[in-house]
């Protein structure tokens, strides 16, 4: 899976609070109104700014805290193809694998706002094409793989009727 | 092959003998979610278009987070779950009965269970010696569909306990001083172990509150050997039958040790906006701030010995006139507890408010989200940027001792010259 994108740069520890505020818990049935809040309290321009297939970067615990899938399905819904960021928050991870959303962590650091990044799920490299260099990173563990490539956890189970994770 | 605490109770509901490091699908005992992941698991769970829940007695589901509602699209949420309970046989816990995670330890959970949980702070079954962990609505849904999931048998950090508390320490200075020294993504990932001499002296709800916060560290879950304490706090509960014993392995291996000698350690508060800004108490970035709001229980410290402890330092006293004090009581069954103790007067007394059992104003829903600008003071786990309600609000966290003190003063204050 290959795809390419525009940066969006997010500090350390961004939380599911930030993404997803508390005061907007009325709207967690209504996922496109809380797509307009998406990322708020950690940057109010982001909702407004965000454009289909950007990229969004962060650095250190991306998504800690909360369970809320509802922090990666607004993050998708509103038009991000992927996550960056040095390292993710361990229960955000496995909902973005699970509904289908590409998550990369690497050193982020180089990469600066409005960067077109080009990444390579497959063969674990991430291009920075404004600055013009390349990182690698860690393939997903082969569950993940297999997840994300059959659209998410629901298709998965849907096509197979059962967990076929083993082969 | 000698075992740590996850490897053993996740082999068990694996069937065979697992190690850390690997992939595996386990059976699970107990599966939850509450009003706000709820309706996207069920929706979820809609998706996979199968006829019935795999195991429906054992499918929790909790109106807490916004009980009662404050509106009516919150309203239809609780419609909407209330309906799939009784469709498909889950078990609901309608509005003022509690939080998830403190019904749950009251009335189910057991040492060496597996339970999943749409709730991040599902670890607080780990206090029992569950495996127990919080995950997003996909996953829960398709437990409940299947009556199993898939686990990475995280690796273990030891946490050795040593020695015992002094007056006025309590377990929430533990947790706090630990993520403090971990980090916030400290143990992303993997399973924190408690253990050593110091664990007997901490009772269960001492336990609770612990495992409650291990997922602040980023752990998958927080365990703690069972025991006598275990024993004896299911024998309170009326549910003695169900303890089993549990302890890790004496050549288990751990990726690293972290060991902490309880009788040196003093009050500590987590500032703004992480849960790993930990201070002790004396520290300039802490003491004299003023707080408009103070905030004792929720599913950290909303137990009976959480108000026994604030009780004893508000008895006969006024909160300050600045000051607001919220008492949230993690369950009914605990306010209960404190109508016969005398404890629910001593607040009210105090100038309290008393709020429904259930999450309160920790997850900035209702029942008090703070004003621009204003400090609060609570006993609850997280403290993130717009937590409760108001990104130009500051949250800081602390046990339910120096929240009681707080209280009176109308600032940050050391409790222990109040004991």
């Amino acid at each position: 899976m290959e795809l390419e994108g525009r940066a969006w740069i997010f500090g350390d520890d961004i939380s599911t609070d930030q993404i997803t505020p508390g005061r907007y818990f009325h709207l967690r049935s209504d996922l496109e109104k809380l797509a307009k809040h998406v990322l708020e309290d950690a940057r109010e321009d982001f909702a407004k700014g965000v454009l289909p297939g950007d990229i969004v970067v962060g650095g250190r615990n991306f998504g800690q805290g909360s369970s809320r899938e509802h922090a990666p399905t607004v993050i998708k819904l509103a038009g991000v193809r992927a996550i960056v960021a040095k390292s993710v928050a361990r229960i955000f991870f496995r909902n973005c694998i699970n509904i289908g959303l590409p998550v990369v962590m690497c050193d982020t650091s180089g990469i600066e706002e409005g960067d077109i990044l080009s990444i390579d799920l497959e063969k674990g490299v991430l291009e920075d094409k404004t600055k013009g260099f390349q990182l690698s990173f860690p393939p997903l563990p082969d569950i993940m793989t297999r997840i994300l490539r059959e659209g998410g956890l629901v298709a998965h189970v849907r096509r197979y009727g059962d967990f076929n994770l083993e082969d | 092959m000698d075992q740590t605490l996850a490897e053993k109770l996740l082999s068990s509901h694996a069937g065979r003998p697992v190690k850390a490091g690997e992939f595996v699908l386990a059976r699970v005992d107990w599966m939850l979610m509450q009003d706000g992941t709820g309706p996207l698991t069920v929706r979820q769970f809609h998706a996979l278009e199968k006829d019935a829940l795999a195991l429906p007695e054992r499918t929790h589901v909790f109106l807490d987070h916004a009980a009662p509602s404050p509106r009516r699209e919150l309203s239809n949420d609780h419609l909407f779950l209330r309906e799939f309970c009784r469709t498909y046989g889950a078990i609901l816990h309608e509005v003022g009965e509690g939080v998830c995670h403190q019904i749950m330890a009251e009335r189910y959970i057991s040492p060496g269970d597996l339970m999943v949980g749409a709730d991040s702070h599902t670890c607080t079954g780990g206090g029992f010696c569950a495996f127990s962990t919080g995950m997003g609505s996909t996953d829960i849904a398709i437990a409940m569909a299947l009556g199993k999931t898939w686990f990475l048998v995280p690796e273990s950090i030891r946490v050795i306990l040593k020695g015992e508390l002094p007056k006025g320490v309590v377990a929430k200075d533990v947790v706090l001083y630990l993520i403090g020294k971990l980090g916030a993504d400290g143990a992303n990932y993997k399973s924190l172990e408690f253990d050593g001499g110091g664990i007997a002296s901490l009772d269960m709800e001492s336990r609770l509150t612990i495992a409650n916060m291990a997922v602040e560290a980023g752990a998958k879950c927080g365990l703690f050997p069972s025991d006598e304490v275990t024993r004896a706090y299911l024998e309170t509960l009326g549910r003695e039958g169900s303890y089993r014993p549990f302890t890790p392995d004496p050549d288990a291996s751990y990726l690293r040790e972290v060991e902490i000698d309880l009788s040196s350690l003093v009050p500590q508060v987590a500032c703004p906006h992480t849960v790993d800004n930990v201070f002790p108490i004396g520290d300039g970035s802490v003491a004299g701030k003023d707080v408009q709001q103070v905030v004792i229980g929720t599913c950290t410290n909303g137990r009976v010995s959480d108000f026994r402890m604030a009780a004893e330092i508000l008895k006969g006293k006024r909160r300050h006139p600045s000051t607001r004090l919220l008492i949230v009581p993690a369950s009914q069954r605990v306010l209960k507890a404190l109508m016969a103790e005398g404890i629910l007067e001593v607040f009210l007394e105090a100038g309290a408010t008393l709020v429904t059992p259930g999450c309160g104003p920790c997850v900035g829903v209702h029942a008090g989200a703070l004003g621009d600008g204003e400090r609060c003071l609570s006993t609850q786990n997280r403290n993130f940027k717009g937590r409760m309600g108001n990104p130009n609000g500051e949250i800081y966290l602390a046990s339910p001792l120096t929240a009681a003190a707080s209280a009176l003063t109308g600032s940050i204050t050391d409790p222990r010259k109040y004991l």
